[in-house]
């Protein structure tokens, strides 16, 4: 390994993707993201990039939709009132299959909500918060090490699948100093891109990139040939971090920044006899669903530990099927939740019968 | 005997889909003739809108995107970004460029966006059958001003032209019109003036069409073009409002 | 002399170039339809023709071709 630095998360974010070989970025300044756009204005014209901040958010995804369409590796970053705007064109690039990274540190919501940490964009994320039948691959780090590690990733699952692959931290890993060690140099997948937008040169047929498809049959094959994509994802690209699960009395499922605080609450039970495993989704989507199948019968019950009114735990519900009650634990507003009181719902879930 | 005038190689040999005697298609083979007499067809890419033109990408020769309602100078943007050296250029209705897409178009233009924008303003949204449109006229009846457009419901249509003259990253600003042979030959100097000022790295261009709808005024084709010429360009004076002298 | 021709399947019957041709030579065929179902346009008097390709010049849709 390479270089090992202090850094700010938000910066981290930017300084991967300069090396995953991101040249373009478009961009609008809110809160708790805009250090991504300090970072890239001052880089950007130091590689020959281009930076841009944008209009909008909504004219910034679409300046990725160009840019990506025209072959080039390219980032936009946002904040979850401003990742909103940019659903639409969030369905036009799954729909144009155009390979692009979008990075969400969300902020409690709704509406103008705060600017403080949250993970109530779940849904919207996972779920699709633009018209149609599409996915994103979503990325949740929980470290500033995984910032970097996750973001060069990003770059390379967009191309190896063409498809918009969103990091999904929060304003704590956005705004916090943590080391991180980078490396020599980055594994960038090389993919031929011959369905770009580059100027035919009068030597090929023109390209063209368009999610419409006015003729029925052949929009239905459009999304049928979307969806396998989906599948082959689905089984190759699942990551997930399972931990202290074998034996556990009860299994908790979180991510990002909440995962750090289940692992100090994992030793607290162990001091009161009470074996905690967790389930840390590093992909949102492909949901690790194999994680929890495998575990389903192990614990007496799975406790969803989330920054929302319980969003996530829906999907653990799913995966568990039935097998164990699936039981969630929630803080809104921007408010953290203690060691504590999640220490005291598994007690009270453990000790419940 | 010489073929002295044939479809361009830019314009595919397709049929397209506009009503018979809709101007978007003069438009489009003056494009194309541009883009074949510059020699730049290999190196543009143009952008659809959303619109009667929403597939127009299945018209021109050149690499095209289609992008979502009146984010095209975004895409376009995006677009010339990463191929500074490539001609890059957008073809938007008044609905695309003037309502929804006001933003983006103001703000490619005042970032000096070195793209050529073509701006067709037939006073109405087509595609959708009728509907009133930011350049509709006051008193003109569509499908959502039945009692004709009143200033005080429905406000005042938008000189674009006028508008985005005042942008100093605008740098050729023309309005022209299709109305008989000599505009529709006017129209196309004015169209190969801008992208020669794109090529020319000079900043942004545009020029506005003025055009007909034929089906949604409830007119016929040359009686569509007469009523342009009687009501619109009073409201939209032709001419050249900025770059009329630059050297390309 | 000049001489037009008319890709008649390409013709939507608009008339526009009717309405231009400073000879008056350019009329539509209202004898037969093509497969769109339009009365195609043509010329008749062909050696009336100047090839100033006035009617080719706003056709929408590409349908003349002029010779000269």
């Amino acid at each position: 390994m390479g270089e090992k630095l202090l850094m700010k998360g938000n910066e981290v974010i930017a300084e991967a993707a300069l090396r995953a070989g991101c040249r373009c970025y478009f961009g609008y300044p809110i809160t708790p993201q805009t250090e991504i756009a300090h970072y890239l204005a001052k880089k950007m014209p130091q590689v020959g990039g281009t930076f841009i901040q944008a209009e909008s958010e909504i004219a910034a995804i679409n300046m990725v939709y160009g840019a990506a369409g025209a072959g080039a590796r390219v980032m936009t970053s946002s904040s979850s009132p401003g990742i909103s705007l940019k659903q639409e064109g969030i369905s036009y690039i799954s729909g144009a299959e155009l390979p692009a990274v979008i990075v969400n540190i969300v902020r409690c919501g709704p509406g103008l909500g705060g600017i403080l940490p949250a993970q109530c964009d779940y849904f919207q994320a996972v779920k699709g918060g633009g018209h149609g039948d599409y996915k994103m691959v979503v990325l949740a780090p929980s470290s500033v090490q995984e910032l970097y590690e996750l973001t060069v990733e990003a770059f390379n699952i967009a191309d190896r699948y063409r498809i918009l692959t969103m990091i999904m931290g929060d304003g704590i890993l956005g705004q916090m100093m943590e080391t991180v060690e980078f490396r020599d140099e980055e594994e960038i997948i090389k993919v031929d891109k011959d369905w770009a937008t580059t100027g035919t040169e009068m030597k090929r047929d023109h390209n063209t990139i368009t999610s419409i498809y006015i003729n029925p049959e052949v929009l239905e094959k459009h999304n049928q040939k979307l969806q396998a994509k989906y599948r082959k994802i689905e089984e190759n690209e699942v990551r997930v971090e399972t931990f202290n699960c074998d034996g556990a009395d009860i299994i908790v499922a979180a991510y990002g920044t909440v995962a750090r605080i289940i692992k100090n609450v994992i030793k607290m039970a162990e001091k009161e006899g009470i074996k905690v495993g967790l389930i840390r989704p590093i992909t949102l989507w492909p949901f690790p669903v194999a994680a929890f199948e495998k575990y389903s019968e192990v614990p007496k019950a799975f406790l969803s530990v989330e920054l929302n009114a319980g969003q996530m735990v829906e999907d653990v519900r799913l995966a568990v099927n039935g097998k164990r009650p699936v039981y969630f634990h929630g803080r809104m507003g921007g408010m953290l939740p203690t060691q504590k009181e999640i220490l005291d719902k598994i007690k009270e879930i453990v000790k419940g019968d | 005997m010489a073929v002295v005038f044939k479809r361009p190689h830019a314009l595919r040999d397709v049929p397209m889909h506009y009503c018979p005697g809709c101007t978007h298609g003069i438009i489009h083979r003056l494009i194309a003739e541009v883009l074949d007499e510059l020699d730049i067809e290999g190196k543009t890419i143009g952008v659809s809108p959303v619109g009667c033109t929403y597939n127009n990408y299945e018209y021109f020769n050149c690499d095209m995107q289609q992008a979502a309602h009146g984010r095209a100078p975004a895409v376009a943007t995006g677009i010339k970004r990463v191929h500074p050296d490539k001609v890059v250029f957008t073809y938007q209705g008044d609905g695309d460029l003037a309502a929804i897409g006001t933003a983006e178009i103001v703000h490619a233009a005042t970032r000096g966006e070195k793209i050529t924008t073509i701006f067709v303003n037939n006073a109405i949204y087509g595609m959708t059958s009728g509907q009133m449109a930011p350049t509709t006229l006051i008193n003109q009846v569509t499908t959502t001003t039945p009692y004709g457009r009143k200033p005080e419901l429905h406000g005042y249509p938008i000189r674009v032209c006028e508008l985005l003259s005042t942008l100093d990253g605008a740098v050729f600003v023309e309005r022209v019109s299709m109305h008989d042979i000599k505009n529709i030959m006017n129209a196309k100097k004015a169209i190969k003036k801008a992208f020669q000022v794109q090529i020319a790295g000079k900043g942004f261009s545009i020029v506005e069409v003025l055009s007909t709808c034929p089906t949604n005024w409830g007119k016929s084709p040359d009686e569509a073009l007469k009523w342009l010429k009687d009501n619109m360009i009073p409201m939209y004076p032709l001419g050249n409002f900025k770059g009329k002298d630059l050297e390309v | 002399m000049a001489r037009v021709t008319f890709i008649e399947e390409r013709c939507k019957g608009c008339k526009l170039c009717t309405t231009v041709c400073p000879k008056k030579i350019v009329i539509m065929r209202t004898d037969k339809l093509n497969q769109k179902g339009f009365h195609p346009a043509g010329v008749d008097e062909m050696d009336k023709c100047i090839g100033c390709a006035f009617c080719a010049t706003i056709c929408p849709d590409c349908v003349i071709e002029v010779e000269k």
